[in-house]
């Protein structure tokens, strides 16, 4: 006597597990997807730009001539504006987090700002150039400076460096500070001692994001006064300035095939200096993860 | 894990040492270039002033490109003079020309009377001044075998409107759908276009826009029904994969834009003269401003065709200048 037909728990097992293999496939195929159009970017930029990444290439400025341009000032102008926007944002951001977890009474004003900030994250950035270009170009007088951009970046990325900062703050055991404030520390020194190191991971996987946004964007820095054709680097935070990708816009848009290519070697400089900043980021991180 | 760690992290240290050992190089050669050129402009006499100071330069994205040019031009003779220049536009740049934030303000059209208004009323008098001409280049694809001459009339029925079949234009012309590549609307090249052929009415629907012109040339060079206008730049640097359409002018003869034909005046009505604007003020206060201006004009004409515009008769820069003189 058979209590179990065979047959139909095969045909049943068949079907789920023909699910099963047909929802690995597509993850796997979307994990793919995302890499393989990665490969044929950085393929096609290599391979148009590399020969033009010569060490003329950071050492001259922008030219009339494909074969004469070079991106020093961009390069140079993109460090000095992270230079503002790194320390700005960061200090806001935190400080943000550190006041709404921290601090803040859990009430409707909080929510209500909590909510504000998560909606700023999804303001278009060329409001913000247009905001930079209202307060500080023009209301705080700053010109068409690199403080005046750095300002206007650090406020454009600042939303997503606080709702990191809070979710990295929340993460934090409880544990961790009733431990401290039961061997008497302040509410000022927990943080500082105990939260915010527990934090700097999570805090700097956000950060990076935002700082990898600021660097790439084009439009609210175009609009705050960056320039296009600068042939002088900046001396200090009041100078005219122009960054990379702005650089790379105008190099695109020419009509000359050649400067095509320049183009493409400005964005392998823009990738490296990308990969370098992250990667400082990501040593830091890993560097106190191996704390907690 | 760890071994690799500590070559990338290793990697990357060299990495930002290195670019800043660059940097750093490259400020000193560059301090002491400008220090050697100080040195012997201040031997050379004392009726040469040396200039110093910056020029605020914005404005229109065309013609960005040939003030480039002066500026890369002008930094050689005077390393001192700090000429950056925006692209925030034609109107843009007449925004903040107007509110006295800028010396030169670059544009592909003439200043608008509402723009004139805002500049009176702030106390801003400006000289306008022509750099070059552009010829807008209307292009088809290297296959179409059909179009061999259009008329602006041609050019209005197949831009305004609903979208056509090219033989709604010519019964002799294949029933095949019309593909349309047309610059951003913010851009003063459709202004133009606008003004000579659309007459204020809107572009057809299915137009592809883009602020990009390479875009357009992609667009054209890939689509056998395709039609397009661009700076005539854009034409010139992609002759090979772009077939240009002859345009037919006031007296009636079909025309191809060339240098010789833009510069004649033959190419109309769409060739059309590249402006910049100048602050009278600015011109008398600031030295530097002034000889910016008589560099640009007195070099322009080369610049110009060096990015792919057409110099205007040596007669009108030579008269510009003389306006110019009077000015200081």
């Amino acid at each position: 006597m058979k209590y179990i037909d065979q047959t139909v728990v095969r045909k049943m097992m068949g079907k789920r597990a023909m699910k099963n293999r047909f929802f690995q496939t597509l993850f796997f195929v979307s994990t793919i997807f995302a890499l393989v159009v990665l490969a044929i970017l950085l393929y096609r930029i290599f391979t148009q730009g590399i020969s033009y990444v010569t060490p003329e290439f950071f050492q001259n400025f922008a030219s009339r001539r494909a074969s004469a341009s070079g991106i020093k000032a961009a390069l140079v102008g993109s460090i000095w504006v992270m230079g503002v926007v790194i320390p700005i944002s960061l200090l806001l951001g935190v400080g943000t987090a550190i006041y709404l977890e921290e601090y803040a009474k859990k009430n409707k004003l909080t929510n209500f700002i909590q909510a504000n900030i998560s909606n700023l994250a999804g303001v278009p950035s060329i409001v913000f150039g247009l905001l930079g270009l209202t307060v500080f170009v023009r209301g705080m007088d700053l010109g068409r400076s690199i403080l005046a951009g750095g300002l206007t970046m650090s406020l454009l990325i600042l939303p997503v460096i606080v709702v990191a900062a809070q979710e990295a703050i929340r993460s934090v055991p409880k544990e961790l500070r009733e431990a401290s404030y039961g061997m008497g520390a302040t509410k000022w020194q927990t943080i500082y001692r105990i939260v915010l190191p527990a934090a700097i991971p999570g805090i700097l996987t956000g950060s990076i994001l935002a700082f990898s946004r600021a660097i790439g964007e084009t439009a609210p820095l175009l609009v705050a006064g960056a320039f296009v054709f600068v042939n002088y680097l900046p001396e200090n935070l009041l100078s005219s300035y122009t960054v990379m990708p702005i650089q790379i816009y105008n190099w695109a848009s020419r009509p000359q095939a050649e400067f095509q290519n320049v183009a493409a070697a400005g964005i392998i400089v823009l990738f490296i200096f990308l990969i370098v900043m992250n990667s400082v980021a990501v040593l830091i991180r890993n560097k106190f993860q191996k704390r907690y | 894990m760890k071994n690799f760690k500590f070559l990338a992290s290793s990697i990357m240290i060299s990495s930002v040492l290195a670019f800043a050992a660059a940097c750093g190089n490259s400020d000193d050669a560059n301090t002491n270039g400008s220090n050697s050129g100080q040195q012997s402009s201040s031997e050379s006499g004392s009726s040469e002033q040396k200039l110093e100071g910056e020029i605020a330069i914005d404005g229109s994205s065309t013609v960005g490109p040939i003030m480039e040019a002066v500026s890369e031009e002008f930094a050689a003779e005077h390393p001192d003079v700090k000429a950056p220049i925006g692209i925030s536009g034609t109107g843009g740049g007449f925004e903040k020309f107007t509110a006295g934030e800028t010396d030169i303000s670059n544009a592909s059209r003439p200043i608008k009377d509402e723009e004139k208004k805002v500049a009176e009323e702030n106390g801003i008098e400006y000289t306008e001044f022509k750099i070059a001409f552009d010829g807008l280049s209307v292009v088809v694809n290297k296959e179409n075998d059909w179009v061999d001459k259009l008329t602006i009339e041609d050019l209005a029925k197949i831009w305004k409107g609903e979208p056509k079949k090219w033989s709604d234009i010519n019964p002799e012309w294949p029933d095949e759908k019309i593909k349309y590549f047309s610059p951003g609307t913010d851009s003063g090249t459709y202004d133009y276009f606008d003004e000579v052929v659309l007459g204020g009415e809107p572009i057809v629907k299915d137009a592809t826009l883009s602020e990009d012109d390479n875009v357009l040339v992609k667009g054209v060079a890939n689509d056998k029904n395709a039609i397009g206008y661009f700076g005539y730049a854009y034409y010139l640097e992609n002759k090979d994969q772009l077939k240009v359409v002859p345009i037919v002018n006031s007296k009636g003869e079909a025309v191809e834009p060339t240098n010789e034909t833009i510069e004649k005046g033959t190419y109309e009505p769409l060739s059309r003269p590249l402006f910049f604007y100048v602050n009278n003020k600015s011109l008398k206060e600031k030295p530097q401003v002034y000889e910016y201006v008589k560099f640009a004009l007195e070099n322009a004409g080369q610049l110009a065709e060096e990015v792919g515009y057409v110099k205007l008769p040596q007669e009108q820069y030579d008269e510009q200048l003389k306006t110019l003189e009077g000015l200081k």
